[in-house]
């Protein structure tokens, strides 16, 4: 076999980019083939969202009273709904201990799947969620403030949630206690980003809690892809 | 590449153990390159087990594992370049066809090959004309051929396999020992997990893994007969 004597300059470089390059595009595209699990979540969100003018009648001042607090928890639920996605189909075909067989490390592949599944379910949530502010009546400034709120806060949704989907992999009813161990560790995410809004609402500054976000995203794109891949390790031993 | 390089697998003192049952202990071999070892045993006599200890999957209750002669930590990153593991599952996503299937899988190996080597690849174990089928319409064969596919192109000395001749037919069955004879003359080398009567022609050993259960007399021959192998073969 002689192929074997050529392998050398067709080496691609090993390097962490590459790696969370190819699982980015390889989940992006997982997630296109399977395009009705997306809008499901995205229905899903609007349908929570719509729910609540609907329950408690159309007086003005309390929608845009709620708003902000009903957006942030109808994305986080949705996120919820998705965040089996991220493991657990691969755990179930042995993709998933290809991939930690893989000489990328680890830790850059999950940091790959975490950003596809923002790109494929927090960025669309951001996008669709001024229109549904505007059932709240909520101005221009707070609608932006929303979607700031958001862009800074899924992402951290998909971070910490994929830390304890690979904790619940392989787990009987693994996506109960997924949602038991998860929710209360985002809280802090939602208070901050449902504060961003009400602030901008109240006429306060709304940056400090913008920034709070910001460095939490910073924090979990710094930690998470570790914790997560040292789950799936947990997991697939 | 590999044939410049020599390279060994040893395996030293490896003891795992699943809840309260002792899967395997002071398990130990070496295999050097163009070497196959062939694990054997019943089902759930840990061969399975024993092959992600070796693919780092597993982390063993005891044991050390060398790679040309240096320790693998579980999963170094050495190690992982140069091996190739097929498991039970065959790891393809149904949604993804045959071709991109196997792309994704060389691209994860850090393998880059030529569109016309995977197109000949594919050929070569006869699924050129399934190639844009989504995987999900392939036999349950098929789908193992994708994996010696990825065998043929991968170029890893290390072949980590579970039962890779499952559900293959006769013709597949064949495809894959002459693979895995070329491979070894290439240099390589291959621990294969299976119930089938292998003939490839490189230097075989077989290790039977039911006999490192705990049972202290079995273990004693077990060593003593892999002794024996190891001089017959460096006599040879």
């Amino acid at each position: 076999m002689n192929s074997l004597a050529n392998a050398a300059p067709e080496t691609p470089e090993i390097s962490a980019e590459n790696g969370v390059l190819l699982a980015f595009r390889r989940d992006c595209r997982l997630a296109m083939r399977s395009r009705g699990e997306i809008i499901q979540a995205l229905v899903f969100f609007v349908i929570v969202v719509s729910l609540f003018p609907l329950a408690v009648g159309a007086e003005s001042a309390l929608l845009k009273r709620i708003a902000p607090g009903v957006v942030w928890v109808a994305a986080l639920l949705s996120v919820l709904l998705t965040l089996p996605r991220l493991f657990a189909s691969d755990y179930a075909d042995g993709t998933l201990e290809q991939l930690a067989m893989s000489p990328y490390p680890m830790a850059t592949i999950v940091a790959g799947k975490m950003l596809a599944h923002w790109f494929t379910t927090g960025l669309p949530l951001a996008l669709v969620a001024p229109i549904l502010g505007l059932q709240f009546g909520l101005g221009t400034g707070e609608l932006g403030v929303i979607v700031a709120s958001l862009m800074l806060g899924t992402p951290i949704l998909s971070m910490i949630g994929a830390i304890g989907a690979a904790l619940t992999l392989g787990v009987r009813g693994g996506s109960i206690l997924m949602a038991l161990l998860v929710l209360p560790l985002y809280i802090p995410v939602l208070i901050f980003g449902a504060g961003a809004v009400e602030a901008s609402m109240a006429g306060i500054d709304y940056a400090a809690n913008l920034s709070l976000l910001g460095a939490g995203l910073l924090l979990g794109a710094l930690a998470s892809p570790f914790a997560a891949a040292a789950a799936v390790k947990i997991a697939l031993d | 590449m590999i044939a410049a390089v020599p390279s060994s697998l040893r395996g030293e003192n490896l003891t795992l153990s699943r809840g309260s049952r002792v899967l395997f202990t002071q398990l130990g071999f070496l295999i050097a390159s163009g070497e196959a070892l062939i694990l054997r045993g019943a089902n759930g006599s840990g061969k399975t087990s024993l092959l992600r200890v070796l693919a780092g999957l597993t982390q063993a209750d005891e044991g050390v594992i060398f790679w040309n002669e240096s320790v693998c930590t579980t999963a170094s990153f050495q190690f992982r370049s140069n091996a190739l593991y097929l498991g039970h599952a065959n790891a393809l996503k149904d949604d993804l066809t045959t071709a991109e299937n196997l792309a994704d899988a060389l691209a994860f190996d850090g393998v880059t090959m030529s569109e016309e080597k995977q197109v000949d690849a594919l050929k070569q174990v006869g699924l050129s004309s399934r190639r844009h089928l989504p995987a999900r319409k392939l036999s349950q064969g098929q789908k193992r051929r994708i994996g010696l596919a990825r065998l043929l192109l991968a170029e890893k000395p290390l072949w980590l396999l579970d039962e890779p001749t499952n559900a293959l037919d006769a013709e597949g069955v064949a495809l894959f020992t002459r693979i895995t004879d070329e491979h070894l003359s290439a240099g390589g080398i291959a621990c294969i997990a299976t119930h089938l009567d292998m003939k490839v022609h490189a230097q075989m050993r077989e290790l039977r893994v039911d006999e490192y259960e705990a049972g202290e007399s079995s273990r004693s021959t077990a060593v003593s007969k892999l002794a024996e192998t190891h001089e017959a073969t460096e006599a040879a």
